[in-house]
């Protein structure tokens, strides 16, 4: 996994290893100095002796070298610190990369498994942990261990038997930081997760306030999030007391060793056998800040780390699901015609879906074809146009388009070859013009308001005051439902599709502009199969051939006239709907 | 789903620092300034080892020079030591205390801040939610607090710290020696500019980098809800395209953030050592010179016993310095996070001076009202009068609307004059296209919004004096866009009252046309509906909904096109339901369809916030106006 994820840093590995230079570069200066520093203090407790300043010059020439160490120290810092920002941030940056082309190859059967919730969030706040841990490992996962082996390995070499301390304070600072962090790991996972619940459920309530305030349910709901709110900070607690014990450690480590340096060091400075002195006394103490920093920091990284892993899961999962619909090895480069075969097509959503949304779909579609679909909520109308342009796959049977598998097209010229007009209709924000050349970005403007034209779109558009220059605003707000849902016909029209799909897209346009419409569709564009799904029988009553489907099967098909005899549920829509309408007339 | 989080953030105000602690001093009155004691504590013997060891030193070099024997020596260090020691078990239980107390505060904090801000937030008006994004309200919850929590949780004892620290270890320099002292200052003035500086930058793109996070979230979002568009057009590589553009912008400014933040440690660090060599060396002139040292202490020759301890104090002088630079960031955004939610909690709550209320009520055969505890289904309105009378009214549904005029905005009236009469049991329907001001109306009604002009009474009483929680409690309303709670099915539908039996919740749900479908589900009703329900249709969503409004058996409903997602032939099914639940109810429905709102008593036509044409059915059609042309097909309506 993590090698998958790490892939994703690419170009910025060259940032990467000038980090990891420069940062061993800074380590071992960094340890240095202390000696160095040992050194000064030595030099001028030896020159305050001669009290004649001649060894002054030793002093100076010691601070010179002492300072062009903190220059180069300085120098490296800066430098990693610098490309360590732009590593993370770019393997960030890549790593979003990824996983938005990723998520655009998914099907929707891929997405549904995630959630799109869940695949925003690990866009953002997953990478985002996952770019923390990076920068953390590169800045000290290096830094550490080395810091705390330079640090020993000195100490020995300047204190000698001082060192020693070190034989106690690193197994209890591992130990004890070892500890905490097995306990307070699955505790703070709990909790996180407990946290997550609760925002979602502050989610809930303000979504949802309207209802609250309706019922009057504010006191209720006060002491719900309450109750929940209270439970948290009892888990969360606990798993803070027990990260607290960090430092207390950490702490103890550090007293122990400032005592014993003192006592130990001073009993070697006095007898003056091992070569231990005042500079190394104070140097001794620094090294031991050396040691326990870097430990503390080892088991900080053990933390970042186990706490990103589940971040870097999540990622992982999104950057190794195989979009399910993907392209055949030799996909067929062009659609014949536009008819549609539906062989014994089974389909449901989900594996795990106990129900087929569709089941037992035999049905064939003559190119030029002009098919209406009707049929109640979730009646499977929807389910059965997205097989056509392979928005899903169906789990048995086959789609045929143009007398060949959908499967073995090329997804793109498949799609190009079969308009859809969504249910849910969408503008973008940006000018109609530009709206409607999402159909096709090479449309001149002729083409653009001929498609307006047989959309009965052109007569409003051009009322505008900035025409088809006019600015949509985002969600297309400013213009009505029934217009929206016209321009949405133009753009697909402007495909030249062999196969037109309309999902329920003229539910907002007046009987007469629907018809007129369809008139449009049959005298410009006969050859294209024309699929419409509605809610009302004036808009299908014409067509070739009428399916009326029910809980997910063709229950009937046939002309108007045939079903109006033979098939009951058409007949009670078409009373239903033609009821009040008869009455007046 | 939550809209794109792209919160403006105010600037850091020194004001929310005194206010966040004063709330800290609020909730925990006791245990706040005993954990300050110990950081106070353990702050101070931090700076004490410098003295220490200079005496040590001083002994070291004294018996040195004597060729005292170790045995000698321990006599006068051993005592030093142990003193030491005893210092630091004072401080190291002055620690654990001070690092226990604060996991506790914090969280306690957090916890009660959490509850203030949602109690403070269910009395904000319905303007608020309207005029604010989701995402936005819901980064308080989230961005905001971890900010804050940031800040009180480390931040606040950090910098307390690395100040006690400072200002001992200042003294204790003092004590030592003025003139390096003086040298170590403007070092330290050099150091501080700089961090600021710095960490200033850092702070600024840490801001524009949460910005930028916000509009990448928002982006992915809007393509994920468009994404079947984009892929029936094929449209992916635009759209690639553009999320490219949109990312480059938080890669620069994540990188800028981070190498602001980044580099502020090692300069800070490495000025700091520069700093100790100049010390060194001035330390040593100083020596050699025999100047005249000037301390707290007096006159005394500077020796080595106080240049040694005195460049350590020199080095953890600017090791705290360091420390407390690397918490301007944390306190910059804590700030930030805090003045927003500080803005939230201060927002006006919705205002509620109404004192008539609901009270169960007794009917004798004189149809005299008397009020009483338990649930009678015969409601009154309790009517305190300023002579400290009471009168009781029975509640009948009675809703009327006088000349209202109403806008959301000063100045953009929505609605012009408009007079509505409902009588009890009457049916009530509005017409109209999208932005006539039918839900408008309805918004009045149960005062989600209050009117600017004309009067709405209900059962004679103006709906100004009702206490709101009474008003909306005798109001059901279901909207167009269905709401569910996490939970079971049975739970959502008793959401319309709280104390429902799980019989009266089947029967309501039984009315609505929802017993069917719930029973099919795997759990039947105690199926765990989560994420806003979303794995039931919005149709079935619909359902449950009326069934919840049914449940709270409310004389009057107002239905805001709450049926516009069932089909029209589930909604036959569902009709024979409906009109058994609004029977005897006084009913306001808003629908598209007509099929829905045809056999109302009164439809009223509404456009542009006038009432057009009212009527029956029947009348309507004669009429051959809008609603004629509606009917007909002739007229679009949207």
């Amino acid at each position: 996994m993590l090698k998958r994820l790490l892939g994703s840093v690419r170009e910025f590995k060259k940032p990467t290893i000038i980090t990891l230079i420069f940062i061993i570069g800074e380590s071992i200066i960094e340890t240095l100095i202390p000696f160095v520093t040992a050194e000064l203090v030595d030099t001028i407790k030896e020159s305050a002796k001669l009290s004649d300043g001649s060894g002054m010059q030793k002093v100076i020439s010691t601070g010179i070298l002492l300072a062009i160490m903190a220059f180069a120290s300085l120098a490296c810092g800066v430098i990693a610190a610098r490309s360590c920002a732009k590593a993370s941030s770019g393997f960030a940056k890549n790593l979003r990369h990824d996983l938005y082309d990723r998520i655009n190859a998914f099907s929707f059967e891929n997405v549904d498994k995630f959630s799109s919730t869940s695949l925003v969030t690990r866009m953002t706040t997953d990478v985002q942990n996952a770019q923390m841990a990076y920068m953390m490992v590169i800045r000290t996962a290096i830094r550490s261990p080395l810091m705390l082996i330079f640090s020993v390995v000195m100490s020995f070499v300047m204190g000698g038997m001082l060192a020693m301390t070190f034989v106690v304070i690193i197994p209890v600072l591992a130990f004890g930081l070892w500890l905490v962090g097995r306990k307070a790991m699955p505790a703070f996972r709990s909790v996180f997760r407990k946290y997550d619940r609760l925002n979602e459920s502050i989610e809930e309530n303000v979504r949802g306030m309207r209802v609250v305030k309706g019922f009057s349910r504010e006191e209720y709901e006060k002491q719900k999030f309450g109750t929940a709110a209270e439970n948290i900070r009892g888990d969360f607690t606990r798993a803070e007391r027990i990260v607290a014990w960090n430092r207390p450690i950490m702490q103890f480590c550090m007293y122990f060793n400032m005592i014993f340096v003192l006592l130990v060091g001073s009993k070697m400075a006095i007898e003056g056998t091992s070569g231990v002195d005042v500079g190394q006394l104070s140097a001794m103490l620094t090294y031991g800040m050396q040691v326990l920093m870097s430990l503390m920091m080892l088991s900080m990284i053990y933390v970042i780390l186990t706490m990103s892993t589940e971040s870097m899961k999540r990622i992982d999962e999104v950057l190794c699901e195989k979009p399910s619909l993907a392209n055949p090895e030799n996909p067929v480069m062009a659609v014949a015609d536009g008819s549609i075969d539906f062989d014994n097509v089974n389909f449901k959503y989900s594996a795990k879906a106990k129900r087929n949304s569709l089941s037992d779909v035999d049905l064939h579609i003559r190119s030029g074809m002009t098919v209406g679909i009707i049929g109640g909520t979730g009646s499977g109308k929807t389910s059965l146009v997205q097989l056509i342009p392979r928005l899903y796959d169906a789990t048995e049977g086959t789609v045929k388009v143009g007398g060949m598998d959908v499967r073995d097209y090329d997804l793109e010229t498949l799609r190009d070859a079969v308009a859809m007009v969504l249910q849910k209709n969408l503008l973008f924000s940006g000018t109609i013009k530009e709206n409607l050349r999402w159909g096709n970005p090479n449309a001149t403007d002729e083409e653009i308001v001929e498609a307006c034209r047989l959309a009965q779109a052109d007569e409003f558009v051009q009322a505008f005051p900035d025409g088809y220059d006019t600015y949509i605003e985002q969600g297309g707000t400013n213009v009505s439902g029934g217009q929206k849902q016209r321009l949405c016909i133009a753009r697909a029209l402007l495909k030249k599709p062999k196969i037109l799909i309309l999902d329920d897209s003229t539910s907002a346009v007046d009987t007469k502009t629907d018809a007129m419409i369809r008139a449009g569709f049959k005298t410009y564009i006969p050859e294209t199969t024309k699929i419409i799904i509605a809610q009302r029988v004036a808009s299908v009553e014409e067509a070739d051939l009428i399916l009326v489907m029910e809980n997910g099967a063709v229950a009937a098909a046939g002309k108007h006239s045939e079903l109006l005899e033979s098939c009951e549920i058409y007949r009670e829509i078409y009373t239903q709907q033609t009821k009040g309408g008869e009455e007046n007339e | 789903m939550s809209k794109p989080q792209m919160p403006k953030r105010p600037k850091p105000n020194p004001k929310v620092l005194g206010r966040t602690l004063k709330l800290l001093f609020r909730y925990y009155p006791v245990l706040v300034p005993v954990t300050i004691v110990c950081i106070l504590i353990s702050a101070v013997t931090a700076a004490l080892p410098p003295v220490f060891m200079q005496q040590v030193i001083a002994d070291i070099t004294l018996f040195q020079e004597t060729h005292a024997p170790w045995e000698t020596a321990i006599q006068s260090i051993l005592p030093k030591v142990l003193m030491l020691g005893g210092f630091y078990v004072i401080s190291w239980i002055a620690i654990i205390l001070q690092t226990q107390f604060m996991a506790v505060i914090t969280q306690g904090f957090l916890c009660k801040l959490r509850r203030t801000m949602f109690d403070k937030m269910q009395n904000l008006p319905i303007r608020y939610f309207d005029t604010h994004k989701h995402g936005d309200i819901m980064s308080r919850y989230t961005n905001d607090i971890d900010a804050l929590r940031e800040l009180v949780s480390q931040s606040l004892p950090s910098l307390l710290q690395c100040v006690v620290v400072l200002i001992s270890v200042f003294f204790v320099m003092l004590y030592f020696s003025i003139w390096m002292t003086l040298i170590l200052l403007c070092g330290v003035v050099v150091m501080v500019i700089v961090a600021r500086k710095v960490g200033g930058g850092s702070a600024k793109y840490f801001i524009r980098q949460q910005k930028a996070m916000g509009k990448t979230e928002g982006f992915v979002q809007e393509m994920m809800n468009g994404q079947k568009v984009i892929k029936v057009f094929n449209h992916e590589e635009q759209s690639i395209k553009d999320f490219e553009a949109i990312n480059n912008q938080l890669f620069e400014d994540s990188t800028k953030a981070h190498s602001y933040a980044n580099t502020l440690g090692p300069i800070i660090g490495n000025i700091g050592n520069i700093l100790y060599v100049i010390m060194a060396v001035s330390g040593g002139l100083l020596l050699l010179s025999n100047i005249r040292n000037v301390s707290l202490g007096g006159f005394v020759l500077l020796t080595i016993d106080i240049v040694v301890p005195f460049l350590n104090m020199a080095k953890q002088f600017t090791g705290n310095v360091n420390q407390a630079s690397q918490q301007i960031n944390a306190v910059v955004m804590g700030m930030a996070g805090g003045a927003r939610l500080f803005e939230m909690m201060d927002e006006e709550p919705e205002p509620d001076d109404g004192y008539v209320t609901l009270v169960n009520a007794k009917l004798d055969e004189q149809g005299n009202i008397t009020e009483t505890t338990e649930r009678t289904g015969i409601w009154a309105w309790k009517h305190p009068h300023g002579d400290g009378t009471l009168t009781y009214t029975q509640l009948r549904g009675d809703v009327r609307l006088t000349e209202v005029d109403f806008g959301y905005v000063e100045g953009k009236t929505v609605l012009h004059d408009v007079s509505v009469y409902a009588e009890p049991g009457q049916k009530v329907a509005f017409v109209g296209a999208t932005g006539a001001g039918k839900t408008t109306i309805t918004n009045l009604i149960n005062r989600f919004y209050d009117i600017a002009d004309g009067k709405i009474r209900y059962d004679g009483i103006n709906i100004n004096k009702i206490k709101k929680d009474d008003l909306r409690r005798s109001l059901g309303i279901v909207l167009q866009d269905t709401n569910l709670f996490t939970g079971t099915v049975m739970d959502n539908i008793r959401y319309g009252r709280l104390d429902a039996t799980d019989e009266e919740c089947i029967a309501a749900a039984k009315l609505a046309g929802a017993d069917d479908f719930i029973n099919r589900l795997p759990g039947g009703y105690e199926t765990e509906l989560q994420n806003n329900g979303a794995n039931l249709s919005q149709g079935q969503r619909q359902l449950l909904a009326i069934a919840r409004a049914a449940v709270a058996d409310p004389p009057v409903m107002i239905m805001d096109e709450a049926t516009s997602s069932i089909d029209t032939r589930t909604e036959a099914i569902v009709q024979r339901g409906m009109d058994k639940l609004m029977e005897g109810r006084t009913v306001f429905i808003i629908a598209h369809r007509l099929s829905t709102v045809m056999n109302s008593d009164v439809i009223m036509v509404l456009d542009h916030g006038r009432i057009i044409e009212r009527g029956n059915h029947e009348k309507l059609i004669a009429e051959r106006g809008t609603y004629y042309r509606l009917y007909t097909g002739a007229f679009e309506l949207e």
